[in-house]
């Protein structure tokens, strides 16, 4: 099991002087997961928060080999360099007994919505990639627009919340629930504050042979609007009150990694954000019961899922 | 600093100096208050690390040093985050100063 003194002792491929916001998620992610692999790194950026924030031209954060080719196709940028990095080695042009490691990544908005066909490709035509998604729920880089991750309720710049809306009216989509169907070897959801399994769970999709996919909740004081201090508490209360359930699929196999020991009430969710401080107004409560609604039906199928 | 024309600057404007942000003070950032490490108090579970978004925890082999104010944007999730008994580290009240930039 890995330790915490131990992976600080490690180099940092993302390094400080980057300028994400104050108490953003985004690094607290990229912390523990690029720590998951010794091998070199290449790593391909959809636009968004993590890549504008961490490359302001003259300077980057990274120190690794790093990419941005344009919003929708960071998966397919990341899939060419694994076609060539294969294609050199079989030339004999980069050593056998090397080995590289390739990282696609985009916020949702550049994988729920703009990335999701080059994703789906990807994913479809096997490379050997890992790609992750961190989820923030919304197009936080360009002001808060609402994304297919928003949830339901939330208001956001293009689903503000009024009169005559509560907010975002559909329920999310299911983006882990897509990559499990396009049957790869490795699909798992984390929080960056169970750490020690979201260090596993980029271990063992670094390790696979084929894709593998990852898709892990990302705090943001900035859209969600919430005291950013505060913000590790409530992504723990994400897991527990199973708006995010911490699971992952092995070669079409569930296996659930978090069973809360009693499952919250998703007010405890809701009430420390901004986002979502309309539907306590008496004609939105309508709103809250369907929350709790859907959070309690997609439990269930999970379980149901985990214990075939 | 010297701006660069597109005679000087690299095909693609591929920037070769891996990690040079650091030369981005993001600690200038901070208003109002900063955390402040009391090192009898703190039980070496790097929980700071682990939260800070702005890679300011400082570490010299085994042990959390202290904060890196160069870096810090005084977020609190460290001292939010600090389980010790009695608290290592604490926000405290910090005299607004102008910003007084990079080293350039």
């Amino acid at each position: 099991m890995a330790k915490l003194k131990d992976l600080a002792k490690m180099e940092d491929r993302l390094v400080a002087g980057h300028g994400m916001c104050l108490g953003c998620g985004i690094p607290l992610i990229f912390k523990v997961v690029l720590r998951a692999t010794e091998d070199p790194l290449v790593i391909a950026n959809a636009t968004g928060c993590l890549e504008v924030c961490t490359t302001i031209f003259p300077r980057t954060a990274w120190n690794v080999t790093w990419v941005h080719s344009a919003f929708e196709n960071a998966a397919s940028t990341i899939a060419g360099v694994e076609a060539m990095y294969k294609a050199l080695k079989r030339r004999g042009k980069i050593p056998k007994d090397k080995t590289i490691k390739f990282l696609g990544t985009g916020g949702d908005g550049g994988t729920y919505d703009i990335g999701l066909q080059a994703l789906s490709g990807t994913m479809e035509r096997g490379h050997d990639v890992v790609y992750l998604c961190y989820d923030n729920n919304a197009y936080a880089n360009t002001g808060g627009q609402r994304s297919s991750a928003t949830p339901l309720g939330a208001s956001a710049t293009t689903s503000p919340a009024g009169t005559q809306s509560p907010g975002k009216l559909q329920w999310r989509k299911d983006l882990t629930k897509i990559l499990t169907a396009h049957n790869i070897p490795y699909v798992a959801q984390a929080s960056p504050t169970r750490w020690q399994d979201l260090y596993n769970k980029a271990k063992k999709a670094f390790e696979v042979e084929g894709p593998a996919f990852l898709n892990v909740l990302c705090l943001c004081p900035t859209e969600w609007k919430y005291e950013e201090s505060k913000g590790v508490e409530l992504a723990k209360i994400a897991v527990d009150t199973c708006v995010w359930p911490l699971y992952e699929v092995e070669n079409g196999k569930y296996k659930l990694n978090y069973k809360p020991k009693e499952k919250k009430s998703i007010l405890e969710w809701i009430k420390p954000q901004g986002r979502f401080r309309h539907l306590f107004r008496e004609e939105y409560a309508w709103v809250l019961e369907e929350f709790q609604k859907k959070v309690d039906e997609e439990w269930e199928e999970l379980q149901r899922l985990s214990s075939l | 600093m010297k701006k660069e024309t597109w005679k000087e600057l690299t095909i693609g404007t591929i920037n070769l100096e891996a990690g040079n942000s650091v030369q981005n003070l993001t600690g200038t950032w901070r208003s109002g208050h900063k955390p402040e490490f009391i090192e009898e108090h703190c039980i070496q579970c790097f929980f700071c690390w682990l939260y800070c978004p702005h890679f300011a925890i400082l570490v010299e082999g085994d042990e959390v040093k202290g904060i890196d104010y160069d870096y810090c944007t005084g977020c609190g999730m460290c001292a939010e985050e600090c389980p010790s008994k009695e608290k290592s580290i604490v926000m405290v009240k910090e005299e607004v100063k102008l910003a007084e930039g990079g080293t350039e």
